[in-house]
């Protein structure tokens, strides 16, 4: 394995924008712009400090020219890489880099979406395939069935198991005030939702809700003189798998195995130092996927690793803490959400849902249909 | 000079399931200008359009009747996107024999390449 990579940036701020159901005529913009602010507000410094800027959303072709242009900034360094949900993590591994090369001293990384105002087809029209649009997917649900269907048939991984992810993301989200879904749900309610794509019933889909992000990152010393304690970037790996479902190489295990291995691996870093997991939960199979392919538990142990409330509060993993896109809040890219969750578990500021000695935290974006895989690990300054 | 697409859709309207081959003997689908990997040319075959289900889900969109979605695996080693037709949505299994049919989709919309469960 690779030496430690010397942890010299950090997460100064985060925020939220407004989540849930925006009011009408709210755009991507409004939502990014509004966590920008806060997420400066959260570390002390003013658009005036912001030298990078990185940006994307499903609504807008240009993320940080648009959102330049907004909140009058003129960048050194920007990015937009767009490759689903995992992007911020993208954004991150390049905002770093910039960082520590000198490009820039304060990076933004900022996202929002209407998808819930808009609706989702308008918010994120899937393109169009020759090799599999005609046969009439409901996408991305139906990729993720499939892989589940694989999982389900190659290691016995059972509905019921899928469905403790749905519960034990709810019970999260009933201790998250921010969190969309505000009563208890039961295995048995999961199981006997309407089905959308078999194995999969609307319960084991995310949220489809408006809502954005902003994360601000400056070196490590900088972010010391700053409002918060800053949380370092100690780790991170980001692998491509594929893009399309029928192209997956192996449709139970994703590359996460590569992006979760390069992350430990620059951090110095196992699994068992892991306190908190925000890990992409757009259906319910994908955390059980991660689980096993960052290394959480062997391959195909997933189902079982998760059953009788393992990831829920008091259980013995502590697995996305908002509620997770499941029932907290899905924007549609989710990614950065789970970042800003893995900070503030960190920082130790995540009242009722808080995990005790969180020193290091794993946020692990997908993207696309299970094809873009990124992982970043957070550590505080002790545990650096 | 046609584009992949076009030979392999070509392909499909006469009922045949074509795909392409590297070199060293890999298949390869979906249609593409090179070889994955090398870049290296690229043969056209027919399949012999039998395989099995490697994956499979029921898309339920109101007011349709369930709709079977599966991953084929061709014997020639290649998987593709289809449905398996002529048997109720929810009876299709992983490691059924299935068998290609072109299915014309009627008008001046492009046929598509579906599967059969094949008899024992």
């Amino acid at each position: 394995m690779s030496t430690k990579r010397p942890a010299r940036v950090a997460v100064a701020g985060v925020a939220e924008s407004d989540l849930g159901q925006c009011p009408p005529g709210t755009t991507p913009l409004d939502l990014a712009a509004q966590a920008t602010l806060r997420a400066l507000e959260d570390c002390g410094l003013s658009l005036g400090d912001v030298d990078g800027l990185f940006c994307s959303s499903a609504q807008v072709r240009f993320g940080p020219m648009v959102l330049a242009e907004y909140l009058g900034l003129h960048p050194r360094v920007f990015d937009g890489t767009q490759v689903g949900g995992s992007s911020f993590m993208s954004h991150l591994a390049h905002a770093r880099l910039a960082i520590e090369a000198g490009e820039c001293e304060v990076a933004v990384i900022a996202y929002g979406s209407t998808q819930r105002s808009v609706s989702r087809s308008q918010a994120s029209p899937p393109d169009y395939n020759p090799y599999e649009t005609p046969h009439r997917p409901m996408m991305p649900a139906t990729a993720y069935a499939l892989a589940a269907s694989r999982h389900m048939h190659e290691f016995g991984t059972t509905r019921e198991q899928l469905a403790e992810v749905a519960v034990a993301a709810r019970q999260w989200a009933l201790l998250n005030p921010n969190a969309w879904e505000k009563e208890p749900l039961t295995i048995e309610q999961v199981l006997g939702s309407r089905m959308v794509s078999w194995p999969l019933t609307v319960r084991d889909c995310c949220l489809v809700l408006d809502g954005g992000g902003a994360m601000v990152l400056t070196s490590a010393e900088r972010a010391r003189t700053l409002r918060k304690p800053p949380v370092r970037v100690l780790g991170i790996g980001q692998a491509l798998g594929h893009s399309s479902i029928s192209s997956m190489p192996d449709f139970t295990t994703t590359a996460a195995r590569e992006s979760g291995r390069d992350a430990f691996a620059e951090a110095g870093l196992a699994p068992s130092d892991v306190r908190v997991l925000s890990l992409y939960d757009a259906f319910t199979i994908t955390p059980v996927l991660f689980l096993e392919d960052l290394g959480f538990c062997a391959k195909g142990e997933g189902g079982a690793f998760v059953q009788g409330g393992a990831i829920a509060p008091g259980g013995r993993l502590a697995v996305n803490t908002n509620g997770g896109g499941l029932s907290y809040c899905h924007p549609g890219m989710y990614g950065l959400l789970g970042m800003i969750e893995a900070v503030r578990q960190v920082r130790g500021e995540c009242g009722a849902r808080q995990v005790e000695n969180c020193d290091i935290a794993l946020a692990h974006g997908n993207g696309g249909v299970l094809s873009s895989q990124c992982t970043v690990l957070f550590g505080s300054d002790a545990a650096t | 000079m046609k584009s992949p697409h076009a030979i392999w859709q070509e392909h499909l309207e006469r009922g045949e399931l074509a795909y392409q081959q590297a070199p060293e003997g890999r298949a390869v689908f979906f249609p593409r200008v090179a070889a994955p990997g090398d870049g290296a040319p690229l043969e056209w075959k027919l399949s012999r359009g039998t395989g099995t289900v490697h994956a499979t889900t029921v898309v339920y969109r109101k007011g349709e009747p369930p709709l079977n979605v599966a991953i084929i695996e061709l014997d020639e080693g290649f998987r593709m996107m289809s449905r398996v037709v002529g048997i109720d949505a929810t009876d299709v299994r992983i490691d059924m024999r299935v068998r290609f049919r072109a299915e014309p989709a009627g008008e001046d919309r492009p046929a598509i390449a579906v599967f059969e469960r094949e008899c024992a």
